[in-house]
């Protein structure tokens, strides 16, 4: 296989990061492979399941679907990125006390997503807030618990 | 003599919400689930992968795929160790090792599209992905087969040459029939002739997927001295340990499987898939090997539910006594033999009394991947099929579907179908829950214009399965406990099992510290699944937290110096009445007063305690559900407007994860009963193997779900549990369905009822 490695400089979490990533390489693989971040989760590789679900210069994307190239001088937020040194993001902690998660292996992807809503829209409507989750399946919890914690958030805010 | 309980009506920690103890990791993105797993000097493999679903394997060529730089490793069917020809529990079904290793690796034929021929470790995931592309596989197609109709046929290819067929005890050959069985009970023909209203009607459905969002994964690692460990995402460590010892022909104390986080399994991830070929490729190249399936392979290869047929004929008397029931159950089984064909049995008539019932079922191999369990295994097809026909028969004489249900209901000792007779049930007190809720005693409300609005109900049933499971706990000098467990965490576990721990110790359920290990360091358990985790494992956490009490009060006794006999233990607090003879007073101590001093004076050594159990039942659980639907008159399109899961869970220990298995269950089915199917082309192969093609329900699709939580306690457990998981997958397919019929007049009696069935149904 023809491989070129690119050299790609940019800022995920707030943090400086510069690496080499092969030319085909996903930004899902480049996050979980090279720079370690395994919270951002695989779950179908084809942009169906938004279990990769990150945020690139304020925008929700699936990893899966961006190359790591494209990545080069945007800024990356990940679930990682969510908690400060003062604690939880109010939506980590309303996912908590709502039991909005089961398995918890949509829940990086949801939060994320969740935070891109919030972040510009911070009282969104229940149909707003399921019009703009239908891209992150769960299938253990019906959506209810998810909804709810992400309305908790949007009231408190 | 099974051991019974009488129940407290008011406890601390049990009925209450904590936040689960694993919640911070899976918030932050710090959890380890089966993908995560990174070791040194860590490879890759892939599979090659069958295009067809029947065909004889006529040559393997792997030269241009070793070629290839970066290329380690590969294996077939003959790198599979002989196995022994035998059937295998796995606590929630039986294999045959052979027909597994054959389901894994394919030998001379293939059995189901998508099926492994060749693997290949790499030094990345790219190459080894790559290099399976380029191993060039010629095969001689064979007429493949769909569906049960198609795989019964008389001049129907053989899919298993070596099976041996089982028609009602009568040995049978050359055939895809794996079993035939009868359960009769009262006389089933007296019976119909007496019968007033007779409903009988032919229900079909598609095969169905799990859906978990996490693919399958394996890393292994073989080292020198036949040793074998496992990370993987499982629904049971030990399972999957059974599974590889009878796979690799290795004793099973060779093989240590640890259990990562795991994304979801609804029965999908009991069996094994990846984990022996990763182990067969470490073996090969002395490197750790790591697996993760794609989303195509999962649809493909992977779990799906029984498609079918089910034939039902209910009577009743002009009373309104449903008399009689006959059924015949056509379960696909996939590529191997079982297809969960008893539960459905077991499960086809429980929420009703009736006295003259039989029920044939078929267990059919097809050329699809093997089933696999999925929440209530067979249950919901059949509830499809009854709860329709009781819809329907009510309609006919005109009597009301809700009583229709109560005045048939089943109770303590009613025989289910397949003969065995009920403890103490919550049958009634569920139909009672349903006409008290707010949801049944509001109107279904004006539809839009262009669209009709329809209310339904459904039963739904699962046995709920004991089994056995290990518990360890370990008191802290803090005052706090760890407590070991086998049982994946998939949906709030760790805390459930927990707070049954801290209702005995009387302390806070935060201050147990749980931690689900690997298959060395913690006895026996059974899988993640039957609805038993909360059940048993719980059971098992209560039996060691008592026994933890015990070795406390010898504790508490030295300390006191006083006899162990006489220290008491209540909500936290030893204590001994004072001892006027020898001059002793009444002494107090909390435990974690006591805790402290165990550890800092010479009070007998570090305190811990074991818990175990080997349970018959987990408490049989009832639900019904209520569903309004509108249905869209131009595009054929069903939205679910509201939903209501009421269900028996015995006793709530954290209503939260209750509620949420509820909904959960509720929305899986809903998915089942408008949208999801395996849709197969005529030579076999699923067409919509892609998550945009399968159409799971997203966020928009749902509405909220109610929830009512009955609770009749179940005397088999200290505190009334029942198994919650699985029941609630049971009732939409013919809640949704009567809502249906309700809002359209028609009976769709072919899964799933998609708007494309609905717009051809309304045209005529």
């Amino acid at each position: 296989m023809a491989n070129t490695n690119i050299h790609i400089t940019t800022t995920i979490n707030e943090q400086p990061y510069e690496f080499l990533a092969p030319s085909y390489m996903s930004l899902l693989d480049a996050l979980r492979e090279i720079v370690g971040l395994t919270g951002t989760k695989e779950g179908c590789l084809d942009g169906n399941c938004g279990a990769c679900t990150v945020n690139v210069d304020g925008r929700i994307v699936d990893s899966c679907l961006v190359l790591a190239a494209e990545i080069d001088g945007c800024k990356v937020e990940t679930v990682e990125g969510m908690a400060s040194s003062e604690g939880l993001h109010p939506l980590q902690k309303a996912f908590l006390e709502e039991a909005a998660l089961q398995c918890g292996i949509c829940t990086p992807g949801f939060l994320v997503a969740a935070k891109g809503l919030l972040d510009n829209e911070p009282n969104p409507s229940e149909h707003r807030i399921r019009h703009w989750l239908a891209g992150n399946l769960c299938r253990c919890t019906g959506y209810d618990k998810i909804v709810k914690a992400v309305q908790k958030v949007s009231s408190e805010g | 003599m099974v051991q019974t309980f009488k129940h407290q009506s008011e406890y601390k920690v049990i009925g209450s919400r904590p936040v689960r103890h694993d919640g911070f990791d899976k918030v932050t993105g710090r959890a380890i689930y089966g993908g995560d797993i990174k070791l040194p000097g860590l490879i890759w493999g892939a599979l090659t992968r069958s295009p067809h679903a029947h065909a004889k394997i006529k040559s393997i060529d792997t030269r241009a795929a070793e070629k290839i730089e970066g290329v380690l490793a590969i294996i077939t069917s003959k790198d599979m160790p002989e196995t022994e020809d035998k059937m295998v529990d796995l606590g929630e079904g039986d294999e045959n090792p052979r027909w597994t290793s054959n389901k894994l690796m394919a030998q001379q034929k293939v059995l189901y599209k998508g099926h492994p021929v060749a693997a290949v470790a790499a030094v990345n995931r790219y190459i080894a992905e790559h290099a399976a592309t380029k191993i060039k596989v010629e095969y001689e197609v064979l007429e493949a087969h769909n569906d049960v109709d198609s795989a019964l046929r008389k001049d129907a290819a053989i899919i298993l040459e070596s099976l041996e067929g089982d028609d009602l005890g009568e040995k049978i050959h050359n055939t895809n029939l794996a079993k035939h069985e009868k359960y009769e009970f009262g006389d089933v023909d007296k019976a119909f002739t007496n019968a007033t209203y007779i409903e009988e009607n032919t229900y079909t459905m598609q095969m169905v997927h799990q859906g978990y969002i996490e693919p399958h994964n394996a890393t292994a690692f073989w080292d020198e001295e036949d040793r074998v460990k496992i990370w993987t995402s499982t629904q049971g460590a030990f399972t999957a340990r059974t599974a590889l010892s009878n796979l690799l022909q290795l004793d099973v104390s060779r093989i240590k499987v640890t259990p990562c986080e795991i994304g979801g399994g609804f029965g999908g991830k009991i069996p094994v898939y990846l984990e022996p070929i990763a182990a067969l490729l470490s073996k090969k190249t002395g490197r750790p090997v790591k697996m993760m399936m794609e989303r195509t392979a999962v649809f493909e290869t992977t779990g799906p539910t029984p498609g079918g047929k089910v034939w039902v004929k209910i009577g009743a008397d002009k009373e309104g006594k449903l008399i009689v029931a006959e059924s015949k159950i056509w379960f696909e089984a996939g590529c191997n033999p079982g297809s969960m064909i008893e539960p459905a049995a077991q499960c086809i008539y429980a929420p009703y009394d009736i006295q003259n019932t039989r029920i044939d079922t078929y267990d059919v191999i097809v050329n699809k991947p093997k089933v696999a369990p999925y929440r209530a295994p067979g249950s919901p097809q059949v509830a499809y099929a009854m709860e329709s026909a009781v819809n329907d028969l009510c309609e006919k004489a005109g009597w009301d579907p809700l009583e229709f249900r109560m005045s048939n209901a089943s109770d303590k000792d009613t025989r289910r179908g397949d003969g065995v007779k009920f403890s103490v049930i919550g049958t009634k007190e569920v139909i009672k829950a349903t006409k008290n809720s707010k949801h049944w005693n509001s109107d279904l409300g004006p539809a839009e214009k262009g669209k009709v609005r329809g209310r339904g109900i459904s039963h739904g049933y699962w046995f709920n399965i004991g089994l056995k499971s290990s518990v360890n706990l370990n008191v802290n000098k803090d005052g706090t406990v760890t407590l070991i467990e086998g049982s994946t965490d998939i949906g709030g576990s760790r805390a459930s099992i927990s707070m049954q721990a801290a209702e005995v110790l009387g302390i806070p359920a935060e201050d147990v510290r749980p931690s689900v290990v690997d298959t060395d360091s913690v006895g026996y358990t059974d899988v993640t699944g039957g609805s038993r985790t909360t059940y048993a494992t719980g059971f098992a956490a209560w039996e060691a937290a008592n026994n933890l009490i015990v070795e406390m009060k010898k504790r508490v006794a030295l300390y006191f110096d006083r006899n162990h006999k006489d220290i008491n233990f209540e909500s936290g607090v030893f204590s001994v009445e004072p001892d006027i003879e020898n001059e002793k007073p009444e002494r107090n101590i909390t435990f974690k007063e006591i805790a402290e001093k165990i550890d800092d004076d010479d009070l007998g050594g570090p305190v811990n305690s074991v818990g175990s159990v080997d349970l018959e039942s987990a408490g049989d659980g009832f639900g019904m559900h209520i569903a309004d639907v509108e249905v869209d008159l131009a595009t054929g399109k069903t939205d679910v407007i509201r939903y209501t899961a009421v269900q028996d869970v015995g006793k709530a220990i954290h209503p939260s994860y209750v509620e949420g298995q509820m909904q959960g269950g509720a929305a899986q089915g809903i998915g089942w009963a408008l949208n999801e199917e395996y849709f197969m082309q005529d030579e076999g192969g699923m067409v919509n193997s892609s998550f945009l093609d399968y159409r799971m329900p997203t966020s928009l699709d749902l509405p909220k779900i109610e929830t009512v939580l009955v609770e009749v306690p179940t005397p088999l457990h200290p505190y009334g549990v029942r198994g919650v998981g699985e029941v609630p997958i049971c009732p939409p397919l013919a809640a949704v369905g009567n809502a249906l019929k309700d809002a359209l007049g028609i009976r769709f009696s072919d899964l799933p009822m998609n708007p494309a069935k609905i717009i051809k149904a309304i045209g005529n």
